[in-house]
């Protein structure tokens, strides 16, 4: 993976700009030791890794604002950083950078039930939102599958989904205003605890920018009240195009589970070894999960149930105890994990219309033929968001590149079928020179043109999202 | 006036602008501005429609009703309840499904299901230059390079005009009922309604008429679970006073709601305020005298006010924004925004429209002034 040449003039300034910076922040807060900033060499894409120049933990907005209008000033490109947990390389450093990460940023500023939101700063994690409201029944609905440690900061800037996203939506439909500062130093608020803030969807635009146009440091977030109850069925299937059918099906009959969710033969039998499940010998499972009273969840499952047993299941599983309903869930939870302890594994996001589901697998399986890797198969079905698992070793010589390419090819294949290269964990450095499968040049060229109004002279997070070659004449 | 068939001849007649364009859809919205008439309603079509994937996608000119009766022959709906501005604004015309994603209309269910830009995925336009830009597509996760998709919805045709809008839809319902408590003031209303949002019964739409003193809770669904949550919800609120469940006509109920046709015929301005709900009685204590109407539980409220007040001294102090969306004169449509928002809304606006020919006038703190309305 290219990245840009570091900036030697920055590299050579070091000591003057860790100087600047140590007067601003407490000197816990600049990790400048070589030794110490290999602590942010990569995030959760680690096959890239790059320490960077140094890295801040700033304590407050106002020490935001400080660090990046020194960096501003000094021509230093800033990483913003969440907890590190993207899988897109969205917090890899460059040599000539400076990581700015928020954790220390992590307290609840609000609680409103009256208005349904909750602000906190950005460094809080996922889990530790609905952690700060569970306890009066509320929770914050966004739940991307590494939510005990990702933060909200990471979660705004990929716009986060997660598995129950079919029926809440995904981070920008539950965020409600920010406090950001701009790479200049300017803090802005936009949003808050009322609907739809005024002139243009800034908020909108924000999320999901992969930390291009400012560091959000506050967030008010909307909660809602926890459902009475929820009830996943488990439902095996010998043929993908028949569970792909179902839920079809299942969607046209009016009802809206809360999550659908799929998984292939090879990751069905690796989490059963792994976490003994009980899940059933089959090519496909979905694992569909509703919510209400009692009485509602009955309604719903019999409906889900009737359509189900049209398509010739091999087997239907309603859950009728807590238990059961977590060893339902236990495999497909453990799904990444299991695959994990067998190979080493590149994980994929793409989506694709829900109707070119049976296609698009049918070409997974082709491309695994002709590559010689494997691929499992776990992902969101109401919504398309596939997740394909291509397995490597990558102690072998040109098998990390191998599998890069046919998860391109997969990639492409998405976009051909009509949907999009990735859905929830963002574009970074992974997708970004794939960008121009999906756009035009002149789409690309109006993005980049809004960077140029956030951040003009292109230091925050500048190698991620968009083709080097397009954005080379942009960066310094 | 030009009324371009195709998306291309729309980036045609815009590239070969000289002048000021004023971008319409039906013209029901009251939001025309002086300049060259371009009309999108040649744009005109449902292209894609897959009831299996949620997903909807029409050219920009579609009329709003052909929209929701191809979703209706599949018991499906758009999900935030698009307001239609004929009544309130004495407009005759067939709104069009561009100029909802141009306005971010949404109604009563958006405290449920989200306003417009949250159901929308994705947007073909053409910006000021006259080049043709796509953003998201037809898929309802896509984060793929910036999101224009919300950014385009309620730019009110500043930043381009819209060719195409892609939406994911929901289930239609079998059952709706309406919860009423009756003889509530202002602020008892809001905490009922708060609570019952704040309930796991999954409330629909939320509104309180301070003339008839009618707080209403709408709940939709299969017909046992609306039965089951309206049983409930009238457990819930039983202290605020009388409790009634209307299983009929909530139809034509909610939809006066969402249009707000109380205010239809009368003379005045109309504003449209967004607040937080618990804000709710202290705007109301802000305009005495004034007619309202609240919806989203208290979150927005319209107020029929005299002609040519503004509203927005005696609103200040409390977080939100007011629109005044009817009225003559020189006050400022929209919401002033703050230093630094604006700053980067007129640098995103002279991206998109270089030559400022686009809605002329219309949004953004400079224009303010010269609203044709």
């Amino acid at each position: 993976m290219e990245m840009p040449n570091p900036n030697q003039m920055v590299i050579a300034n070091k000591p003057r700009i860790v100087a600047r910076l140590l007067g601003v922040l407490s000197a816990d807060a600049v990790i400048h030791d070589e030794a110490e900033t290999r602590a942010y060499e990569c995030d959760a894409l680690t096959a890239y890794k790059c320490p960077p120049l140094c890295a801040v933990l700033p304590s407050t907005t106002e020490e935001v604002a400080a660090v990046l209008k020194i960096c501003h000033e000094e021509g230093v490109p800033v990483v913003p950083r969440g907890s590190g947990t993207s899988l897109a390389g969205g917090a890899l450093p460059t040599a000539d950078c400076i990581i700015l990460g928020v954790a220390r940023l992590a307290d609840v500023l609000e609680t409103n039930y009256d208005d349904r939101y909750i602000k906190v700063q950005t460094g809080r994690t996922n889990l530790s939102v609905t952690g700060a409201v569970e306890a009066d029944d509320f929770f914050y609905a966004p739940d991307p599958s590494s939510q005990l440690a990702c933060a909200i900061a990471g979660n705004i800037a990929m716009n986060s989904g997660g598995a129950h996203c079919l029926k809440y939506g995904v981070t920008t439909n539950n965020l409600l205003g920010v406090k950001m500062v701009l790479m200049d130093g300017t803090i802005m608020e936009i949003g808050g605890g009322y609907l739809d803030a005024p002139g243009y969807d800034l908020l909108g635009l924000i999320c999901g920018s992969e930390g291009q146009m400012g560091v959000v440091t506050e967030a008010t977030l909307r909660i809602l009240h926890k459902p009475e109850g929820a009830r996943p069925v488990l439902m095996a299937f010998n043929d993908n195009e028949v569970a792909g059918a179902c839920v079809a099906d299942i969607i046209k009959a009016g009802v809206l589970p809360v999550a659908i969710e799929f998984m292939d033969r090879l990751c069905i039998e690796t989490s059963e070894n792994f976490a003994n499940a009980g899940y059933p010998d089959c090519e496909a499972l979905l694992i569909v999960e509703v919510e209400g009273s009692d009485a509602e969840i009955d309604e719903q499952l019999g409906v889900i149930m009737q359509i189900a047993r049209k398509h010739d299941p091999v087997e239907l599983r309603e859950s009728t105890s807590p238990e059961e309903s977590a060893k339902i869930w236990l495999g497909r939870k453990s799904a990444f994990g299991a695959i994990g302890q067998i190979s080493d594994y590149m994980c994929l996001d793409g989506t694709i219309p829900v109707s070119s589901l049976p296609m698009v697998l049918r070409r997974i399986g082709e491309l695994s033929k002709e590559y010689g890797l494997r691929v499992g198969n776990v992902f969101h079905a109401g919504d398309g968001n596939m997740h394909p698992l291509i397995l490597f070793d990558a102690n072998k010589e040109g098998d990390l590149e191998l599998c890069e390419a046919m998860g391109a090819d997969i990639l492409r294949l998405c976009v051909e079928a009509g949907g999009c290269l990735t859905g929830e964990h963002g574009v970074g450095i992974e997708k970004r020179d794939l960008m121009f499968d999906q756009f035009d040049p002149q789409d690309l060229e109006l993005q980049m043109k809004l960077k140029d109004v956030f951040d003009p002279k292109w230091l925050l997070n500048p190698a991620k999202v968009f083709p080097l070659s397009a954005s080379e004449g942009r960066r310094g | 006036m030009l009324t371009p068939k195709t998306e291309s001849e729309l980036a045609e007649a815009i590239a070969a602008a000289s002048g000021p364009i004023c971008v319409q859809g039906g013209g029901t919205r009251g939001i025309a501005v002086a300049g060259d008439l371009l009309s999108t309603t040649g744009l005109d079509g449902i292209t894609l429609y897959e009831p299996g994937a949620l997903t909807l996608v029409a050219k920009a000119g579609t009329p709003v009703s052909a929209v929701e009766e191809a979703l209706a022959k599949e018991n499906q709906r758009l999900p935030f309840e698009p307001m239609d501005h004929r009544a309130v604004m004495g407009t005759s015309g067939e709104p069009t499904i561009g100029g909802v994603v141009a306005g971010n209309v949404s109604g009563p269910r958006r405290i449920q299901a989200g306003a417009c830009r949250d159901s929308l995925i994705g947007v073909r336009f053409v910006d000021g230059t006259g080049t043709v830009i796509k953003n998201g597509g037809r898929v309802m996760k896509n984060v793929t390079g910036y999101d224009l998709v919300k950014l385009m919805a309620g730019s009110f045709g500043t930043l381009g005009v819209l060719s195409e809008v892609s939406f994911k839809v929901l289930p239609g319902v079998a059952q709706v009922s309406t919860v009423k408590l009756l003889g509530l003031d202002v602020g008892q209303a809001v905490a009922a309604m708060s609570r019952a949002l704040g309930s796991p019964f999954e409330v629909s739409g939320a509104a309180h008429d301070p003339q008839t003193q009618i707080t209403s809770l709408r709940l939709e669904g299969f017909e046992a679970s609306v039965a089951y949550r309206a049983d409930a919800l009238s457990d819930l609120l039983g202290h605020f006073g009388t409790v009634l469940i209307e299983e009929t006509n909530a139809a034509q109920y909610w939809a006066a709601i969402r249009d707000v046709t109380d205010f239809a015929g009368l003379d005045g301005d109309i504003w449209r305020i967004s607040v937080k709900p618990s804000d709710a009685p202290c705007v109301a204590e802000a305009l005495p005298g004034m007619r309202l109407q609240f919806d989203w539980g208290g979150g927005l409220i319209w107020a029929l006010s005299p002609q040519e007040r503004d509203l927005r001294p005696a609103l200040a102090g409390i977080s939100g924004h007011a629109t005044r969306i009817r009225g003559d004169g020189d006050i400022a449509r929209f919401h002033p925004e703050p230093p630094a928002t604006a700053a980067l809304s007129a640098g995103i606006r002279a991206k998109f429209d270089p030559r400022g020919l686009l809605n002329t006038g219309l949004m953004g703190a400079d224009h303010a002034n010269h609203i044709h309305a």
